[in-house]
């Protein structure tokens, strides 16, 4: 047990806990002087539009691809969870991106959103070349782009979550409901959703927390752009500290980060625990 | 309920379109790849005259036969020691009562909730002056102690669902804890370790944000920075950054195609813990 409680104490608890000292000081991540400065980095960032935009991004991202991305994940497990010859291969296939490196699906959409990315040429293949844009170059656009890109990636992954659950929905009590001549979305309320409980808690637990700590695909699709549209606060954590020099300010963003995480895990389980135990 | 049916056959066209759609972008990935940078059809028509040439001369620009042994250095080192040390860790954990043990699993556990940007700063740090950085043995370090809270919660998972009569009946013939960890615990504990290995390998291997804090500017690259540093340098020429993504997808569907039972298994049921 000693070992592991060195290397976690060395590479997470320590310097979380230098973290947050840091997060009250000046600190450029260089010279050994800094000045211990209370709130000052906390309240800085009140008057910083950037630091708020990328906090309301930030959100609406994890809220945004937790929904979508359970919701397709869900429909998807619902399909391949049934008779079709293909639902093994389907599987295989749908996870897939899931295991991909994120950084690499990005790039890869980056070029497809593009101005004259394949995205583009299927519209105008299809006649509807007036749709045709620069998805990530436009403000308003481009942190909806990333959402589909997450969503993309990862439906496959809430999929086979959800299939684990479906898959432990015993038949019988599904076909007695049949029987008794209870439709689809009933049978899918009343019997699939409590049992499914369980895997809907793991599924927005991941879904929420990895949205809110976003930083490779926004690195790799927009850099935070087209000017700080889309900026997390992960990306701003990375050009504060690395392009800017002002450790002490991004700490304290982390700080900031650290406690939405917290308060989102906290109040989710809280919730989804209370639902488990009813359905149970 | 069993039967094939007209419904079932609708089913299957829409999964199939919804399949496709999901594809589309490794097909273009595939195609432009294959396309040699004079060539400017439209990314959707089939290149009529493929070429490797974009392969051989990603692979050499970008360096992406060091990086790729890099990454599985790294992967496979980290992997084994965080599953070592958590394995290790997770039977005590698991099996004592004492107040010491309770304290001790809730502060791993805090582990799960703080997110890595906040020791990252201070950690970049401390891995500075201790000459690390551009090292690879500095992401070994990091990746082998940021694993161990999730690595043992799994472990102490299954370890509390698991029977104790094996153990009692080992220490009653006089096995020493070790021994009786070594001969008797760690042969039972090989589903969750195929979860765990799954689940770790999968993300360090994927990480960008690490290596791009420590491996930056140094020519020791994991495939991740190496793949980005390409992309930066060759902007806009992207049939070639195209080849590069593919040779750094190849091998990961490799060996998810090869382990696909175990690599789907481990996500969807690791973490019930």
């Amino acid at each position: 047990m000693i070992p592991a409680l060195l290397l976690f104490a060395f590479v997470v608890l320590v310097p979380s806990a230098r973290g947050v000292f840091y997060a009250f000081t000046d600190w450029d991540g260089l010279d050994p002087n800094f000045a211990v400065i209370g709130l000052r980095n906390f309240i800085d960032m009140i008057d910083d539009a950037d630091a708020l935009s990328a906090v309301w991004h930030t959100l609406l991202i994890a809220v945004a691809v937790t929904v979508i991305q359970n919701g397709v994940g869900l429909l998807l497990a619902l399909g391949v969870n049934s008779m079709i010859k293909s639902r093994n291969f389907l599987r295989v296939l749908l996870f897939a991106p899931a295991v991909v490196t994120p950084i690499v699906t990005a790039y890869l959409w980056r070029n497809l959103l593009g101005p004259d990315g394949a995205v583009n040429s299927l519209l105008g293949a299809v006649g509807l070349g007036s749709w045709r844009q620069d998805w990530l170059g436009d403000p308003g656009l481009a942190l909806w782009m990333i959402v589909l890109v997450v969503v993309w990636q990862f439906a496959g992954y809430s999929m086979v979550i959800f299939l684990a659950g479906l898959q432990s929905v015993p038949k019988e009590i599904y076909e007695a409901a049949a029987i008794d001549g209870s439709g689809p979305v009933r049978r899918f309320w009343s019997i699939i959703r409590p049992l499914l409980a369980p895997a809907i808690t793991i599924n927005l637990m991941l879904s929420i927390i990895g949205g809110i700590k976003l930083f490779d695909q926004v690195y790799a699709l927009t850099g935070g752009g087209p000017g700080h549209a889309t900026d997390t606060i992960s990306t701003l954590i990375y050009k504060d500290a690395f392009t800017l020099g002002e450790f002490g300010y991004s700490i304290a963003l982390a700080v900031v980060l650290t406690v939405i995480v917290a308060v989102a895990s906290a109040g989710q389980y809280a919730v989804l625990s209370r639902n488990e135990r009813a359905a149970s | 309920m069993n039967r094939y049916t007209k419904r079932t056959f609708a089913l299957e066209v829409v999964m199939i379109a919804v399949a496709i759609a999901f594809a589309f972008p490794v097909y273009v990935l595939v195609n432009l790849a294959l396309r040699s940078p004079s060539d400017t059809s439209s990314p959707i028509s089939p290149t009529v005259a493929p070429t490797l040439g974009n392969f051989t001369q990603a692979w050499q620009e970008a360096g992406l036969g060091g990086a790729l042994i890099n990454s599985i250095l790294v992967t496979a080192v980290s992997v084994l020691i965080v599953l070592a040390v958590s394995s290790l860790a997770a039977y005590p954990l698991a099996r004592s009562t004492a107040r010491w043990s309770r304290g001790t699993f809730l502060l791993i556990m805090l582990g799960l909730v703080l997110p890595f940007q906040l020791a990252s700063l201070p950690l970049y740090q401390t891995v500075r002056d201790l000459g690390l950085l551009g090292s690879v043995w500095s992401l070994v370090l990091f990746y082998a102690g940021l694993q161990v809270p999730f690595t043992t919660f799994l472990y102490v998972g299954f370890l509390r669902a698991l029977p104790r009569d094996f153990e009692d009946a080992a220490a009653i013939d006089g096995c020493t804890p070790l021994a009786t960890f070594r001969y008797v615990v760690l042969p039972m504990l090989k589903p969750i370790t195929v979860t765990a290995l799954v689940l770790n390998a999968v993300s360090v291997w994927n990480d960008f944000f690490t290596p791009l804090l420590y491996l930056s500017g140094s020519d020791q690259q994991t495939m991740p920075v190496a793949v980005a540093g390409f992309v930066g340098q060759f902007v806009s020429d992207w049939n070639l950054i195209f080849a590069a993504l593919l040779i750094s997808i190849v091998p990961v569907l490799a060996v998810y195609l090869a382990l696909q039972r175990s690599i789907i298994n481990g996500f969807a049921g690791g973490l019930k813990g």
